[in-house]
Parts: structure tokens; sequence; C-alpha cells
């Protein structure tokens, strides 16, 4: 009776995975597809990644994608772990920890937005900068989160004694606290480039009209016809947004920052 | 410890940067989308800096309302679905020996961390007149002919529980897992059922986090104007379609910034509503 009840538990869990993997799974089956039926799978092949390989939209979304990416990440990756030490040693104010968490759980079209009609007024043209610029908003917060989490698993005791040997709070930043933060950084870094990777809705608002970043591409790809190269590109995004999460996971278990 | 002992020095050069760049790029701009409600379009889109109330009349006509009071519904389904499923799934990744715990999680996180336009696209096709779930459906005799699965209210309810899912499972997860067991042995000790310790213990302690979940799916579903737009096929449209058309058709920002304000007053009501459901679970 007990056994059987207990077992009962993990039904969901498995209906759950199956909702969330079988449409994904489906997508990279059909991705190694050989004929173009988008729903009949007839032998195996590479061509659509062959395709990918020459398709000039693509691969000029993918190169400004990367673009941005990179100056998301790093950018993010610098001023969130400030921001991170900054919050967890020198402040206690509510409204400063507000400002650094707040853009990342406004609902991103409100934030688009907002930042179309900021972009407007002060005649800021529209293009990379200002897509990357965007992404910050969500890439800091998102980086800060990440490193105060490990902060918080951090020995303070470290710190401390630097600081009473004399250090100043820089020296004690670079020579205690920084090394000590690796992994989290590290991981911050990863999980700010695969966002902006991603990221759709504010790329969309802040784009000019000559340079659309790979989500915009892939978005005309999907609103006008289904085509099965979008397969083979969802497989490769598919499979770096994997490769991150388990690095990530590799780097500060982020799952035991659940409990 | 050392909280508050930094020099102004420090502060500066540790949170002068990030606060500065946040500051610019998400408060002024969300200050300035509120304070365009009050003024008037350009010809050309971009916004005419003169005084009106005009647009708050025009969300009131019967057109907008309409939209605002599906997207409610809509989104207000997907967080009772999601609720009703990611419950029961977040209870039961708790109870898997630790090793699981890892792979179960990151198997939740995953799908949050690709590509949301790939993953609704993978709807389509399985959705689709020649698709995969009709395939199915025929195969075992369910149904003779394919059915329209896709473009209808009920497949952008099933894309954002697709998209939003794993954010109501995280946060009930973490409050299962931080419960203190004993206090469910002392309820058992007592003579009461599972169920029953279930219904008056474990619920009502892991109600603030289920209502986090619910904000963080509620909040991007109301606004979301993708899913209607690629599995709702234009058929059915919410709140974000009419922003987003506001912005990059119709060119009138001051009014779409106001449907926006909608969305700002929905998410500050839940916000509000979730703090103090768990201000009063606190202090129980």
């Amino acid at each position: 009776m007990r056994k059987k009840s207990s077992r009962l538990v993990f039904l969901p869990l498995w209906l759950v995975y199956l909702f969330f993997y079988v449409p994904i799974a489906v997508v990279v089956f059909m991705s190694f597809n050989a004929g173009d039926n988008p729903y009949i799978f007839e032998g195996f092949s590479l061509d659509w990644y062959g395709k990918l390989a020459g398709d000039e939209t693509i691969l000029q979304g993918l190169g400004n994608t990367l673009i941005v990416a990179v100056g998301t990440c790093v950018v993010s990756t610098v001023v969130g772990t400030l921001l991170a030490v900054g919050l967890a040693r020198h402040t206690r104010s509510k409204v400063i920890e507000a400002i650094a968490t707040m853009p990342a759980i406004l609902p991103e079209l409100m934030l688009a937005i907002g930042l179309l009609i900021f972009y407007t007024a002060i005649d800021f043209t529209l293009g990379l900068t200002s897509i990357l610029l965007a992404h910050l908003t969500f890439g800091i917060p998102l980086v800060a989160v990440v490193v105060r989490v490990r902060l918080a698993s951090m020995d303070t005791s470290l710190e401390e004694a630097s600081t009473d040997l004399g250090a100043s709070p820089l020296q004690t930043f670079f020579r205690i606290t920084l090394p000590g933060l690796a992994p989290g950084i590290a991981a911050g870094a990863l999980l700010a480039f695969t966002f902006s990777l991603d990221e759709f809705v504010l790329a969309f608002f802040s784009a000019g009209p000559t340079d659309p970043t790979l989500p915009i591409v892939i978005y005309s790809m999907v609103r006008f016809g289904v085509t099965p190269d979008i397969n083979a590109l969802a497989t490769l995004l598919l499979t770096v947004s994997v490769v991150a999460v388990l690095a990530v996971q590799r780097m500060t278990r982020i799952t035991e920052s659940l409990k | 410890m050392s909280r508050g002992r930094g020099s102004n020095l420090a502060r500066l050069i540790f949170l002068g940067p990030g606060l500065i760049m946040l500051t610019l790029l998400a408060v002024v701009p969300m200050l300035l989308m509120l304070s365009t409600m009050f003024f008037q379009r350009g010809r050309f889109g971009g916004v005419v800096y003169e005084f009106t109330t005009a647009n708050f009349s025009r969300l009131f006509q019967p057109l907008y309302l309409n939209v605002i009071q599906d997207s409610l519904v809509v989104a207000g389904l997907v967080t009772v679905l999601a609720l009703l499923i990611g419950y029961p799934t977040a209870y039961a990744i708790a109870q898997l020996p630790p090793k699981w715990k890892t792979i179960a999680l990151l198997a939740v996180m995953l799908p949050f961390w690709t590509n949301f336009l790939i993953r609704m696209y993978a709807w389509t096709i399985l959705l689709s007149g020649p698709g995969l779930v009709n395939e199915a459906l025929t195969g075992i005799g369910l149904i003779d002919k394919p059915l329209e699965l896709l473009y209808n209210r009920g497949t952008v309810v099933v894309g954002l529980l697709y998209g939003y899912l794993s954010l109501m499972i995280l946060p009930i997860y973490s409050a299962v897992e931080r419960l203190d067991p004993r206090l469910r042995e002392a309820s058992a000790n007592l003579g009461a059922s599972p169920v029953r310790t279930f219904f008056s213990v474990t619920l009502p302690l892991t109600l603030p986090s289920a209502l986090i979940g619910a904000v963080l799916v509620f909040v991007p579903s109301f606004g979301n104007f993708v899913v209607p737009e690629i599995l709702g096929g234009g058929k059915a449209i919410m709140v974000g379609n009419l922003i987003r058309d506001q912005f990059l058709k119709a060119r009138d920002w001051p009014f779409g910034a106001t449907i926006a304000l909608v969305m700002v007053v929905v998410t500050v009501v839940l916000l509000l509503a979730q703090a103090v459901v768990s201000r009063r679970t606190r202090s129980a």
C-alpha cells in the first residue's frame, strides 16, 4: 500500500518531462530528415545543417547575435560582479537593492518599449549597440544574483583578516574575494551569454532595420512558413543551452542554491 | 560583519557602474514610459510632448477592454494550470534521492534556458494538421481526420504553459525543500492522515512560494505577444499584441504606453497580494 502510493507521487514528474521534452525531441529528430517535408521522416541526413552554413540571412543574424552576446557577457560580468560585492559588503540600502534587482523582474515588453521611447528621446541610433544596452538590463542583475549566491556561501573571515592586516578594500577584493568568486563569476558570464543569444523581445524593439539578431531572423522564419533548416538551427541552439546549463551546474551546483 | 563598513570610494567603485547603468537603462525608461501616457502621438511614431488625457478614455473602449479581459482569462488559466501541474511536480522532485534531485531540477531548468521562439515553433510542428499529435490520434483510431489543433485560444494556453511552467516548479520546490520535516512528523504523530497533514501543514507553509511562482507565470503570460502570434495565428490576440501593434504598426506610442500601464497595474497588484500572504504565513 505504502509502496504504491509513493510511486504514484512521481507520476506528475514523468508527465511533465514528457510535456517538456517531446516537442524538443521532435525538432531535433526532424533536423536529420533527408526529405523536405517537415512532418514525415524520410531517412537520415545532415543536409539541413549544410544548408544552414550557406544561408546568408542566418549567418548575418548569427554574426550580429554573437557580437551582442559577447558584449553583453563581458559588460554584465564585470559590472554585475562589482555590483554583487557592493550589495553584499558595502550597502544596506533597500532602494539600491531594488534598482539592482527590479529590471530582471519587469516584463520584457515593458522594458522594451520604455527603452525604445528612451532611445528616441535622446536620439540614439538603433542598432547592435542599442540591443546590447537593452540586454544589460537583464545581464547585470543576472550575474549579480549568481555571484551573490556564491558570496553568501563564502567564509568572510579571510576578507576580515585581510582588512585587519591593513589591505585596502580593492586589494582585499582582488587578492581574496575575486579568486573565491571565480566559479560564480564564470557561471554568471555563461548565463548572461546564453540569455543574450536567445533573447528576442528586447532585441526586437531595440534593433535597427538593417541588423537583426538571430532570434529576430528566427521569428520571421517561423512567422512566414516552416522551412526545415529551422530544425537544424534549433538543434544547434539547444545544444548550446544544454552545454551552458551543465557547465553552470558544474561550476556552482546551482541546484543546491534552491534549498 | 563588514556590511556598511566600506569606504565611500569602495562603495562608488563597486556599486557605481551597475547602479548608473541600471538607472539609465531601466529606471529612466520605465519612468519615461509612464509619463508618455500623458502626451500625444507623433505623426510617424515617437512622442509629441503636449499634455493630454485622451489615451485613458480610449483605453476604456470595448475593443481594448475585451482584449484586456481575454488576456486576464488566458493568463489566469495558464497560472492555475501551472499551479495544478507544478505543485505535484515540485513535491515529487523534493522526494527524490539527492542525486536524482539534481538531475530532475536541471531537467526543469533546461527548457527555461532554451530559445523561447524555438520552443513555440516546436509546438507548431507537433500540432499541425499532419503533425505528430494528429498522427497519434488517428493511429489509435480516436479520430478519422486531422483536427484543427493550432491557432486557437487553447493552443495559446498550452504554449504559455510550456514557456513558463519551470518558473512555477522551481520556487515551490524550494519551499517544499526548506520545510522542516519535524512539522509533518508532529502532524502524523498527532494522528493526522497524510492528506490532512498536506492540507493543514505543507500547503499553507508553501503557499507564499507558490504565489511567487504564480506571479512569475502570470506576468509574462499576460504581456506575451509571441505565443498568440505563432500558436494563436493572430486569432487570439492579447495585451502584448496590442502594445506591439501600437508601437510598430499604428505608431501611436503614447497609447501603447497607456495599454502597458495595465501590465504595470496587474504586476503591482499581484506582487502586493503575494507580499500580504507571505507576511500572514510568517506571522501565523
